[in-house]
């Protein structure tokens, strides 16, 4: 595990980027004074006001039962892609809709479902799958083949199937479920941003008519939510809270099935051809489209998307000894987990807007977000694959401990993660545009606003192609690095 | 077996059919702090409801698109718009018909106003001065708060906004576009004067921080838009019923909530200069 000179090379290229690209960011806090709001809302959380919401209950219920028939309903059919994965048609679609943020397909969805149920659950559930599919199916592949080698070759295909292969696996499929289920809390939280009524809904009324106790407590409940999710989502009550989940996605408003077939035969058609302009006035149409809003909006992404994640890196090298054994006794770990929770327990989205409101319009929130959220996700991983490790009891303490004995032994893991994260910071980059950070979001939104879909569309299509390509690249420095990372407990 | 899917789905539908029959929805674009708006509109819901005797619910949404949106899905059949969403929204649903809008309304104005920092003073024409500047909007969307202003800054410098200001944002709501210059974030900002007024009437407003330093010319602004279809749904002259009701609305503590002193009928004509406007600056097509 010593440290190949292909890593510090690789790792000093994307330092020596995201350097650069600091020079094209913008970094400014515009705010005067942007640590008097900040401290209102520590003063908020610690002072918080679980009363003055009549929908707090409400909101958490929403949030779970969005998460659950999401998930679930993604699950299925990410199983269901898995069996096939090997075609490359399924590879390629399950990576196409992966590629997507959950915010993205609920504003798609919003166009022709509108307030119904049915967009949250398919904006969770879409992109689940793709993820599912993907995962499972490598864990299928990485099961002992050998009872199935003992089997008969009279047994059926089926049979073989669910004795031979599955037992092997189902632990892994289940510890990686449960972990996108917490995802999927997380995600179901976010989608309220857009108007669904599951927490970030109310979040953001109380944030921006400045109610911070109220923001306070829903925080804190959704920390709560998340921290004892282990003890409330027992294996056993999972098929219960699956088939319940439905019930509790509140009644929205009735879909009307004529929106659904005029949005996808005249809205996302564009707008040169709906109006017969012929293909001169479509090239013009892109081209206009491209210089003016993919290209200002897919730099803006990259820029941000390096930055963020040299900054996740750093984030996460400070952030694992915080529950690392290695390091100071159980009540520092303790306090290093609560720490820990927190930041991986609150989404990008909701770090970036609270940030954008203290600090002003700028790069910067964003990536303190994304290295924040990001940052204590890999630490938590990081950190617990240092408590496996086990040093000589003559072993040096402290800083030198750290950097001579931890560090060299977790540098492939780290940055196994970090790469594995690569894309999907930069899903985050380009959704958090839609808190006005210039980024493909940001043109997204400002399609939508003005009812161009077609637009919206295109930009869309873009974003998605750009995580699919960053995607192939990390693959390529993984397997360059030789670094393969257990799936089960990887955060995608 | 069949027979019985088939009176499971009857039962369903029996169990949907009368709240999708009875039950008239509407929204408004949220151009301002939610609880505000939530007892504005549950008030106006509560008034409708016993002027039309029919259930009436308002549905919030977060933003201008999606006022819009659930106007033109049908599964919202009346909005406040401001001038900019309802020209939108009409557009996109034939037969629909701007039908009342607020006396304010048909002279309404916005308000650029900046940070005390900035130094500047009240004046007649647009600063010349904010050149440079970071300056917010308010949603994309609005009316007062982006089309209005984006025209007169255009008018005034010949340039877009992105390349007359320094930093180009957009707040959101009018509510926080004075906070956000209230607090320095932004230099300068384009408000909706009634909000404005009526925040400085309930003292939420630090006059040592903000001040207004230009009004625009006036234009038409909000409304009341319903769709053509209405009568089909909830009965033969049910459109009339709801313009006069809205037209009748005298609580003063009601009007105090929008705010405006009366509504008055308004026309689809109405709007004809607000959606050149629009064109102009390329937000329509």
């Amino acid at each position: 595990m010593i440290l190949s000179s292909t890593s510090v090379r690789i790792t000093a290229a994307f330092v020596a980027i995201a350097i650069l690209c600091l020079f094209a960011a913008d970094l400014a806090i515009t705010t005067i004074n942007p640590w008097q709001d900040l401290a209102a809302l520590f003063l908020g959380m610690v002072t918080p006001d679980f009363f003055s919401l009549e929908h707090i209950g409400t909101a958490l219920l929403r949030t779970l039962a969005f998460a659950f028939t999401g998930v679930a309903l993604g699950s299925v059919s990410g199983f269901l892609l898995a069996l096939v994965f090997r075609f490359r048609a399924v590879r390629m679609f399950c990576a196409f809709i992966r590629a997507i943020h959950e915010l993205f397909w609920a504003l798609i969805f919003l166009q022709f479902f509108g307030f119904h149920p049915l967009t949250g659950v398919l904006a969770i559930a879409i992109p689940y799958a793709g993820i599912f599919a993907k995962v499972y199916s490598e864990i299928l592949d990485e099961t002992d083949p050998t009872p199935e080698r003992v089997l008969s070759r009279k047994v059926d295909v089926l049979s073989s199937f669910l004795y031979a292969r599955i037992p092997d696996a189902l632990p892994h499929l289940i510890t990686y479920t449960s972990y996108r289920l917490e995802c999927g809390l997380r995600s179901s939280a976010v989608l309220g941003f857009v108007g669904l009524p599951t927490l970030g809904y109310y979040l953001e009324s109380s944030f921006s008519q400045g109610y911070y106790s109220e923001v306070g407590a829903l925080l804190l409940l959704f920390y709560v939510l998340i921290a004892t999710l282990r003890l409330w989502a027992r294996p056993r009550l999972i098929p219960l809270y699956v088939i319940a989940a439905p019930f509790f996605l509140g009644d929205g408003l009735p879909i009307v099935w004529g929106n659904v077939v005029r949005f996808f035969t005249q809205d996302i058609v564009p707008s040169p051809l709906r109006d017969g302009e012929g293909l001169s006035g479509l090239w013009h149409w892109l081209s206009d489209l491209a210089v003016n809003q993919a290209m200002p909006g897919i730099w803006n992404t990259l820029v941000l998307t390096q930055i963020a994640l040299v900054l996740t890196g750093l984030v996460t090298l400070m952030a694992f000894p915080l529950i690392s054994r290695h390091f100071g006794g159980p009540t520092r770990r303790g306090l290093g987990h609560v720490v820990l929770v927190i930041a991986r327990s609150t989404p990008e989205y909701v770090i970036a807007y609270i940030l954008l409101q203290l600090w002003g319009p700028s790069m910067l929130p964003a990536i303190v977000a994304l290295a924040l959220h990001n940052g204590g996700i890999i630490g938590h991983l990081i950190g617990r694959r240092s408590n496996e490790i086990t040093l000589r009891p003559d072993a040096p303490k402290g800083i030198e401990r750290y950097g001579y004995e931890l560090l060299p032994r977790l540098y492939s893991p780290f940055l196994a993660f970090l790469f594995y994260r690569w894309e999907i910071i930069m899903r985050e980059t380009a959704i958090l545009g839609i808190l006005g950070i210039y980024t493909l979001g940001f043109f997204v939104d400002s399609a939508i606003q003005n009812i161009q879909f077609d637009k919206a569309m295109v930009l869309i299509l873009v974003t998605a192609f750009l995580n699919i390509g960053v995607d192939a690249i990390s693959r390529r420095v993984r397997a360059r690095l030789k670094l393969k990372v257990s799936m089960t407990c990887e955060g995608h | 077996m069949l027979k019985q899917i088939r009176r499971a789905l009857l039962l369903s539908l029996a169990l949907v059919a009368p709240v999708m029959a009875d039950t008239f929805v509407f929204t408004a674009i949220p151009d301002n702090d939610e609880t505000r708006l939530r007892e504005r509109f549950q008030s106006v819901a509560d008034y409708l409801s016993e002027q039309l005797d029919v259930d009436v619910r308002y549905v919030p949404v977060k933003s201008y698109a999606a006022a819009v949106s659930a106007f033109r899905n049908n599964q919202v059949q009346l909005a406040w718009f401001g001038g900019l969403s309802g020209v939108q929204a009409r557009q996109l649903v034939p037969g629909s018909e701007a039908i009342a809008q607020g006396k304010e309304d048909t002279q309404f104005i916005t308000y650029f106003i900046a940070h005390k920092s900035t130094g500047l003073e009240h004046s007649d024409t647009l600063p010349k001065a904010i050149r440079g500047m970071t300056f917010t909007f308010g949603s994309k969307g609005s009316t007062s708060g982006r089309l209005m202003p984006e025209y007169y800054i255009r008018q005034a410098f010949g340039e877009a906004p992105k390349d007359v200001f320094s930093r180009v944002g957009f707040s959101g709501n009018h509510s926080r576009t004075i906070r956000l210059v209230e607090s320095g974030t932004y230099q300068v900002g384009a408000v909706n004067y009634a909000v404005w007024n009526s925040e400085l009437d309930a003292g939420k407003i630090n006059t040592d921080a903000v001040k207004v330093i230009w009004e625009t010319p006036p234009y038409q602004d909000y409304q009341w838009t319903i769709r053509g279809d209405v009568n089909e749904r909830f009965g033969e002259g049910f459109k009339d019923k709801v313009k006069q009701a809205l037209l009748n609305m005298d609580d003063p503590e009601l009007l105090k909530k929008f705010p405006r002193s009366a509504f008055i009928p308004a026309s689809n004509s109405d709007y004809d200069s607000i959606r050149e406007t629009a064109k102009q600056i390329g937000i329509i097509d």
